[in-house]
């Protein structure tokens, strides 16, 4: 039976809570509009505290929004209790319930629903299969590792066919080798299933892995939407260029224009980058440099300084300070290039369509 | 700032508010109204028109009376301090050293804690008092004559042997919680052994010794029959005067013990005021990641830990022994003439049965209501704090800051009128031993539920199980443990209440312990001590099948 696949839109949700110390009301999460596709993973990513799991909570109904409505699908459900609403949630502590086996904890949800006993079997049988715990049905909870509770969450969450599955965290209490196996599974499982799936995490890497679109948080507001590649290559702000992946911030002011370039003068330097609407001449700007956009040379760059060199194994690890301006670099594939030392002057050189301006 | 209240639903959908309602209503029925009744009474008098000081006056211008004020305090600071000395000690050894026995220690102090109220006191007298075994043994053999029993030394010995295991119990919780890497930082530190103590460990664990003390004082300023027993005619304390005063003040509507009821109130609301302020500047929360390791001793040192707890839990356990032996005596009128017999035990026929058929009943009905209102309350409290959460905890402190001589004046100033009339009734009673025992099954409940992960109730709801289905059959089912613990403690602690139900009960009503109580007074030591055996039997096999049953998790 082929479900019909739902999105999610959050519309201008707002979530104050009062802080315990001071008893201030402040807004854990701001204003927030998203609008998530059916069928497509996304991460919530963002720093700690920056209501990443109150924006999950509220979608799963656990916590109400204080202003905004949020939907599934077309149907608003903020009047929905969480257990009349069509999500799945799957913990970061698993919340196993610890008085049953692995079947029943998996058949749980089935059988409030009244559904026939014979189909409970085959549809529990089914998804045990799915996440490769097949055989394993009759064994209590806290004789499994905790890679195989946490597909037993996923089981668990998956068997009920729900519409959007959530992930809070679902693999911070895994070891790191595992966690790497544990987010391509649930990506094959969640294309195999198709279903609608917001992930919350504060791992970049896994964010990228897993995703189809990214939601930056911080503090409470979106910073930015959008795919792996977009919020790397084109991130809107130093935050989520600094949150995601390394980030050199170079700053400077537009002198002039050279075609469809903006010529921007850095420390002492003038630079040709992308022009991007409504740069003005005499302004001030941001370029992001990423560390392996970047490379050394005896010269044809800005000149500077090496004030560290590091091997490790697959690049070099260079600091340079251009001007003042302290810039990081990896230089890849190191073997057979000139490798500089701390104290030589030397040029630094990249490719101006690769850098951002903010 | 807007709010649209649209997604909350409407308080009175939420079962929460019914149960928070239901749980007030009973505090206000059962222990505020009562209790403001008390203090009107108090301000009343037949001597004296309308609002009056009267019996305040009465009681600070007679030494009859105030001196009982001073015995009161003498008899609760002289055991909180000695229960200090023998806890702490007891504490540390037991945590610290493989002492021999262990358990067994530990068991027997949790046995003399939950013993029946006056068997310290009537073992005492049959081993010290004037006719007692030990004193006619000097006294015919060595000419010595032993030091009296009666009076402040040994009501303050025997309280100090029955309570001293809260000190003990809170200490060790508390040593067994501090994280091993601080002290063995210290020792790295180059700190001694003693340093070590002084520096680290006492102050982690003051607090837990300044509650168990707290709950000493309490329990001894509250205690009712062992002044009783052991005070004889000149040595009196607040409870035994609240008890005399309201039985010999004829016609009377317990004016004068009303005064002396909030007299007594007023001292432990003190202690516990003093206490909270000075645990909440000096409170160091504590989670052991890696408990303290059990120092290995051999030999001769082995020993000597040992001998510590053997010592202190001998003492305080061998009252139990002594009403077991005593109750397979013969008797002649008031003394025990040494004989082997059963008389004791068949003589009481009928009253037996009655009296076990009330104490199982009273406490069974008691403990139903304490289980499903434990339950229901120790999740509000501490799932759906909200603005009242606070008031429910405090409502809690309540039985411990009134002692149960007190509720039960309460109760009968309040219940013996129109509304409602229940005075003389079983119902009095089960509903003081709900009311005063119900907070060792929160505690205990609301603790185990603390530590339970909320994920696995949210997961069940998200699952599609409606919150209330959720509660009964996930949550409910998970705090059994917890809920178990706390109520073996209440039944056990209601099948000894003697202090509030012995002025309730009107004969037809007596439990076993009243009924031993009331035997004992009136010198029929023999049936007495059969009683009391019968008592102590039956608390001690709880007691040790629930230790079994749950691991040894019973704190408290
Ligand atoms: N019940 C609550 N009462 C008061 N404040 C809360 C409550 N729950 C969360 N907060 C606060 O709201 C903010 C957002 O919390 P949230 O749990 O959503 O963070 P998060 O992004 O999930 O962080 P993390 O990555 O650490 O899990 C935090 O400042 C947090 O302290
Ligand atoms: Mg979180």
């Amino acid at each position: 039976m082929e479900k019909i696949k739902k999105g999610v839109r959050l519309d201008h949700i707002s979530k104050i809570y009062q802080d315990p110390k001071t008893g201030k009301d402040f807004y854990a999460v701001k204003d927030t509009s998203l609008e998530i596709e059916p069928g497509s993973f996304v991460t919530l990513l963002g720093p700690s505290g920056c209501g990443k799991t109150t924006t999950l909570r509220m979608i799963a109904g656990f916590e109400s929004p204080d202003e905004g409505e949020i939907y599934l699908g077309e149907e608003p459900i903020n009047e929905l209790t969480p257990n009349k609403r069509d999500t799945a949630m799957v913990f970061q502590s698993y919340a196993l319930l610890p008085h049953y086996n692995v079947f029943d904890n998996v058949a749980y949800g089935l059988k409030l629903r009244k559904v026939p006993k014979n189909e409970i079997k085959n549809r529990v049988l089914k998804i045990l299969d799915l996440v490769e715990l097949t055989g394993m049905e009759e064994r209590m909870t806290n004789q499994l590792s905790g890679g195989q509770q946490q597909r037993v969450a996923l089981a668990r969450a998956l068997v009920i066919e729900p519409s959007v599955l959530l992930f809070d965290e679902p693999l911070s209490n895994l070891d790191a080798k595992l966690r790497v196996s544990m987010r391509t599974e649930i990506r094959r499982i969640q294309q195999e299933v198709g279903i609608t799936a917001i992930y919350v995490t504060h791992d970049q890497s896994e964010a990228m892995a897993l995703s189809d679109k990214i939601i930056i948080m911080s503090k409470g507001v979106v910073a930015q939407m959008g795919t792996p590649q977009e919020i790397y290559y084109h991130p809107v702000s130093e935050f989520v260029a600094d949150f995601i992946g390394e980030a050199n911030f170079l700053k400077g002011r537009m002198i002039g224009k050279n075609g469809s370039n903006a010529v921007l003068e850095i420390e002492g330097n003038s630079l040709n980058v992308p022009d991007h609407d409504g740069m003005e001449t005499g302004k001030d700007y941001t370029i992001v440099l990423r560390p392996e956009a970047a490379s050394l040379a005896d010269r044809g760059g800005m000149p500077c300084r090496v004030v560290l060199s590091c091997f490790m194994g697959s690049y070099q690890n260079y600091h340079v300070m251009v001007g003042n301006t302290l810039v990081k670099l990896e230089e890849h594939n190191p073997k057979n290039k000139r490798i500089y030392q701390v104290d030589e002057t030397c040029s630094l050189v990249f490719d101006p369509e690769s850098v951002h301006v903010l | 700032m807007l709010k649209n209240n649209k997604s909350s639903a409407p308080f009175y959908t939420d079962v929460w508010f019914w149960v928070k309602l239901m749980v007030f209503v009973i505090f206000v029925l059962f222990l505020i109204w009562p209790f403001s009744s008390m203090i009107t009474n108090a301000f009343a008098s037949s001597k004296a028109e309308g609002f009056t000081f009267y019996n305040f006056n009465r009681f600070f211008t007679k030494k009859y009376y105030y001196g009982a004020l001073w015995n009161s305090i003498g008899v609760s600071v002289v055991p909180t301090l000695l229960s200090v000395l023998l806890g702490v000690p007891m504490a540390y050894f037991m945590t610290r050293y493989n002492v021999w026995g262990k358990k067994v220690w530990h068991v027997l102090a949790i046995l003399s804690l939950m013993s029946p109220p006056f068997l310290g006191a009537y073992a005492w007298i049959m081993l010290f008092g004037r006719a007692g075994s030990v004193t006619q043994f000097f006294l015919n053999h060595f000419g010595i004559q032993m030091p009296t029993i009666y009076g402040f030394g040994g009501i303050s010995i025997v309280l100090t042997l029955k309570l001293y295991p809260y000190v003990y119990m809170y200490t060790s919780g508390a040593m067994e919680s501090i994280d091993s890497s601080l002290e063995e930082c210290a020792e790295n530190l180059g700190s001694g052994k003693l340093r070590r103590f002084i520096t680290i460990t006492m102050p982690v664990v003051t607090p837990s010794i300044a509650a168990g003390a707290l709950m000493v004082f309490m329990s001894a300023l509250a205690d009712f029959g062992t002044p009783m027993l052991l005070g004889g005619a000149d040595f009196r304390t607040l409870p035994v005067l609240i008890y005399n005063e309201y039985f010999s003040e004829i016609g009377g509507n317990g004016n004068f013990a009303s005064a002396v009821s909030i007299i007594i109130v007023i001292i432990t609301l003190g202690m516990l005021l003093i206490q909270k302020l000075w645990v909440s500047r000096r409170n160091y929360v504590m989670s052991a990641l890696r408990p303290p390791k059990e120092v290995e001793v051999h030999g001769f040192t082995r020993f000597l830990v040992t001998l510590v707890p053997f010592l202190i839990t001998f003492f305080s356990f061998l009252p139990q022994l002594v009403v077991c032996v005593c109750s397979f005596q013969t008797t002649n009128y008031s003394s025990f003439t040494g004989g082997f017999t059963l008389d004791n035990y068949t003589g009481l026929g009928k009253r037996l049965w009655t009296a076990i058929r009330n104490t199982f009943t009273y406490s069974t009905v008691a403990i139903v209501f304490i289980v499903v209102i434990g339950i229901l309350m120790s999740y509000a409290i501490v799932r759906k704090k909200g603005k009242t959460g606070g008031l429910l905890d405090l409502l809690l402190m309540a039985p411990y800051v009134i002692p149960g001589s007190v509720l039960g004046l309460c109760y009968i100033v309040t219940f013996n009128v129109k509304p409602l009339v229940l005075t003389g009734t079983a119902a009095i009673i089960i509903i003081s031993y709900i009311i005063r025992k119900l907070p060792y099954t929160v505690r205990s409940a609301s603790a185990f539920l603390m530590q339970m992960d909320p994920s696995v109730e949210e997961a069940s709801i998200n699952l599609g199980v409606p919150p209330m289905k959720t509660f009964w059959k996930v949550t409910a089912r998970l705090m059994l443990p917890g809920v178990f613990s706390g109520a073996i403690l209440s039944w056990v602690t209601c099948i000894n209440e003697l202090s509030c139900s012995i002025m309730l009960s009107t004969g037809k009503n007596n439990t076993l312990t009243i009924a031993a109580y009331t035997d004992i007074v009136r010198n029929s030591v023999g049936s007495g001590a059969a009683l009391a055996a019968i008592l102590t039997l039956t608390s001690s096999i709880i007691l040790i099948a629930a230790l079994r049953v749950t691991k040894g998790k019973i704190r408290v």
